[in-house]
């Protein structure tokens, strides 16, 4: 099929829904709306509105508004988006019954308006792009959270999806594709935060006709949940951008890796895949263009270090996920013994944009060293938990406070704790850092996957730490035994703290098993297993001198901190 | 209540081989797909999914054993998952959990004595900005308190 046909038809179908003759009400959806009620709401409605033809629900993605979930946006006749927060099912019927009966909107709950295609807006309701907090978010991966119906390629399309694709594969050859990747200072969002264009380059420069583009989804971090988060809420975002990686390197095959047990990203990216491959934009021959390209799903059993990519492409072969001896790198040798590059899903989904838009717009945003956007999870003692994408250089502070709505508590916020269990703790002195790799870097801190874990004054740094260690203890693959070792030795003696029983060289003891770690590990699970304290003693080492005075109990004297058996063998 | 007979080899072959579509079928794949239908790994699955893979039954031992959402034995008619994550520990989880197992009568992980509930402590369900959060056969909630999860465990 040709892709201006399929455009013209998504368009149409998109102008149905918002024609005046509909009513199209959406409720966001995805992990966290699920986890704040949506699907009772989303039943309601469709309970409410049966014999109503003219009245469409649909569940959409979460805009990221954590904090005002469950959220439904009625567009009404006149084309207007009204958005209400926190509804419980009695408001949710109050509002249903008033717009059946007036055809307005029921003020006294409203939370903000979208008044697109040049409407004026209605007196007395905020626009939803001039509230905090997102007048000050930027959005570009997350363009359609909200906005579209996951599930639905059409909607996508209409929106300005896969046209990227379409101009890359009839306008642009692959070295041109990555070369925009490349010109756009892109770098990857798992970590690591190298060039993406330089990474791709080294897969496109292996002639093997077999290469694996895999897609990282299996995002263990507490606090993290913006990769999951693209794949509930739009899934073909993330998989345009795995084909346009394919079509740049010459890859011949994309897996998208996700832990078993998180229904919705999984099953959104199924349906998308099967949705892609019915409209040819996935297969034999995409579009007749003559580049063919496949996409699967591979799933992992519980294990965070199936997140690390040489540990990846051992689940995706069925077996432990435990690191690899590097070299060989992935680019030569990497799944089923393959030429593979591994991406992150934040990090594919900005490629669309740039194709699309061009590199230099891409560029232009965001920060001298790292262009583009940074999508943040807030939770903790926030205010406003929730998802965020916002330009490069924004300080910590600012999303803090603009973004985030300052502290949930009557407490002052303490600490952040970023960059998942093996990154660290930022104390207050350091919130005026811009966020961006490397300012982040230079005052020791990560911004890793952008999980931000905000923490209060009445936070015990001490117990923080012993929970990131705990975690990381129960979560080593047990392959490099200073590791395996190593966490358990550190948590025991971080019990002992917390139990009023300290040795007086336990941070010394501490700091010679991090150090074995570092040395004697394969990969970053046990090289980095002592940067938490590390940074932990850099802000607070008052509150560990306390602790190891013995005066200072944190668990009360009969019980210890409940942690899982279910450990490895 | 769930249907906790031992599945016969027939229903485990049935189950590998009806797993969503994959280019390889691997050890991994086959012991989710095993685990998702039955909600356990049966004794005689192990022998066959090392027939089926070509594996060794080591090797299906081996990765068995090593992700931790494997279990061996039926699970009680509802799993109820609550996060210790770093994330719902700063908003309280420890106290959730420690009223949990007085609510549940039990005091670790594992079944309760009429066999309704299997409590699993998670490291992360990927709702935190909901969080504390739980989970019930995979379905979120969020802002856990011991009677949230009292609520929504009465008609188990």
């Amino acid at each position: 099929m040709d892709f201006n046909q399929l455009k013209n038809t998504s368009t149409e179908e998109w102008d149905n829904l918002n024609s005046e003759n509909t009513i199209w009400i959406r409720v966001g959806y995805g992990a966290s709306g699920q986890a704040a009620g949506a699907e009772e709401i989303f039943n309601l409605l469709k309970d409410l509105s049966s014999d109503n033809e003219n009245i469409i629900i649909s569940l959409v993605g979460s805009m990221g508004l954590s904090y005002a979930e469950p959220l439904i946006d009625i567009k009404s006749n006149d084309g207007i988006r009204v958005f209400y927060n926190n509804v419980t099912p009695d408001i949710t019927k109050e509002i249903y019954n008033y717009l059946i009966q007036k055809n307005i909107p029921l003020s006294k709950y409203v939370f903000g308006q979208i008044a697109s295609d040049g409407r004026n807006p209605i007196d007395g309701i905020p626009e939803l792009d001039k509230i905090e907090p997102l007048k000050y978010t930027k959005q570009i991966a997350t363009k359609n959270f909200g906005n579209i119906s996951p599930t639905n390629i059409n909607q996508y399309i209409a929106n300005g999806g896969y046209e990227g694709l379409s101009t890359a594969l009839t306008k642009l050859d692959p070295e041109k594709t990555l070369n925009q990747v490349k010109d756009s200072g892109l770098r990857g969002r798992g970590g690591a935060a190298f060039s993406t264009g330089i990474k791709w380059s080294f897969l496109a420069g292996n002639n093997s006709n077999i290469k694996y583009i895999l897609c990282n989804c299996e995002e263990g971090d507490p606090g993290a949940f913006n990769d999951k988060g693209i794949l509930e809420n739009d899934p073909h975002m993330l998989l345009e951008g795995l084909i346009l990686a394919g079509y740049a390197t010459g890859a011949s095959n994309g897996h998208i890796f996700i832990r078993d047990g998180h229904e919705i990203p999984i099953e959104n990216s199924r349906k998308a895949i099967q949705q892609a491959y019915d409209l040819n934009l996935l297969g034999e021959n995409i579009l007749g263009t003559g580049f063919s390209y496949d996409v699967e799903v591979s799933l992992t059993g519980d294990s965070y270090v199936a997140g690390e990519e040489t540990a990846l492409m051992e689940a995706i072969e069925g077996k432990r996920s435990m690191p690899r001896f590097k070299p060989p790198f992935p680019a030569a040798y990497g799944l089923w013994g393959k030429p593979s590059n591994i991406n992150n899903v934040k990090t594919l989904s900005y490629v669309p944009y740039i194709i699309k838009e061009g590199s230099d717009k891409y560029k232009s945003i965001g920060s001298e060293s790292s262009s583009g956007t940074a999508i943040v999870c807030l939770s903790g003692h926030i205010k406003r938990p929730g998802m965020y994408e916002i330009e490069m250089g924004m300080t910590i502070k600012n999303l803090l406070n603009n973004i985030g709505g300052g502290s949930s508590t009557n407490n002052d916020i303490k600490l952040l704790q970023t960059g998942g269990p093996l990154g660290g703790v930022l104390g207050k002195e350091d919130f005026d850092v811009k966020i961006d790799f490397d300012e982040m870097s230079k005052v020791g801190a990560i911004l890793g996957s952008g999980g931000i874990i905000v923490a209060d004054s009445t936070t015990d740094v001490v117990d923080l730490i012993r929970t990131l260690v705990a975690f990381n203890q129960f979560e080593s693959c047990g392959k490099c035994f200073p590791c395996r070792l190593g966490n358990t030795h550190m948590l025991d003696i971080l019990n002992r703290i917390c139990n009023s029983r300290p040795n007086e060289n336990d941070m010394d003891v501490i700091k010679k098993i991090g150090n074995s770690m570092k040395t004697g590990s394969l990969c970053g699970h046990g090289q980095l297993g002592y940067s938490p304290i590390a940074s932990a003693i850099k802000y607070f080492k008052d509150e560990f001198d306390l602790a190891l005075s013995a005066n200072h109990p944190i668990d009360s004297s009969d019980e210890e901190m409940i942690l899982p058996t279910r450990t490895r063998p | 209540m769930r249907n906790n007979k031992k599945p016969t080899n027939k229903e485990i072959i049935n189950a590998i081989e009806n797993q969503p579509k994959i280019s390889k079928k691997t050890v991994l794949s086959c012991l989710l797909a095993i685990s998702n239908e039955f909600h356990f790994i049966p004794k005689n699955a192990v022998e066959i999914v090392a027939k089926y893979t070509g594996k060794t039954m080591n090797d299906v031992w081996g990765v068995a054993s090593f992700y931790t959402n494997f279990r061996f034995t039926p699970p009680g008619d509802a799993t109820l998952d609550i996060c210790w994550g770093p994330s719902c520990h700063i908003l309280g989880s420890q106290k959730i959990l420690k009223d949990v197992h007085g609510l549940l009568g039990i005091n670790q992980e594992g079944e309760t004595k009429d066999g309704k509930i299997t409590l699993r402590y998670s490291t992360c369900l990927g709702a935190c900005s909901q969080g504390p959060v739980f989970a019930i056969d995979h379905k979120l909630y969020g802002k856990a308190s011991v009677e949230k999860i009292k609520e929504k465990i009465s008609d188990i």
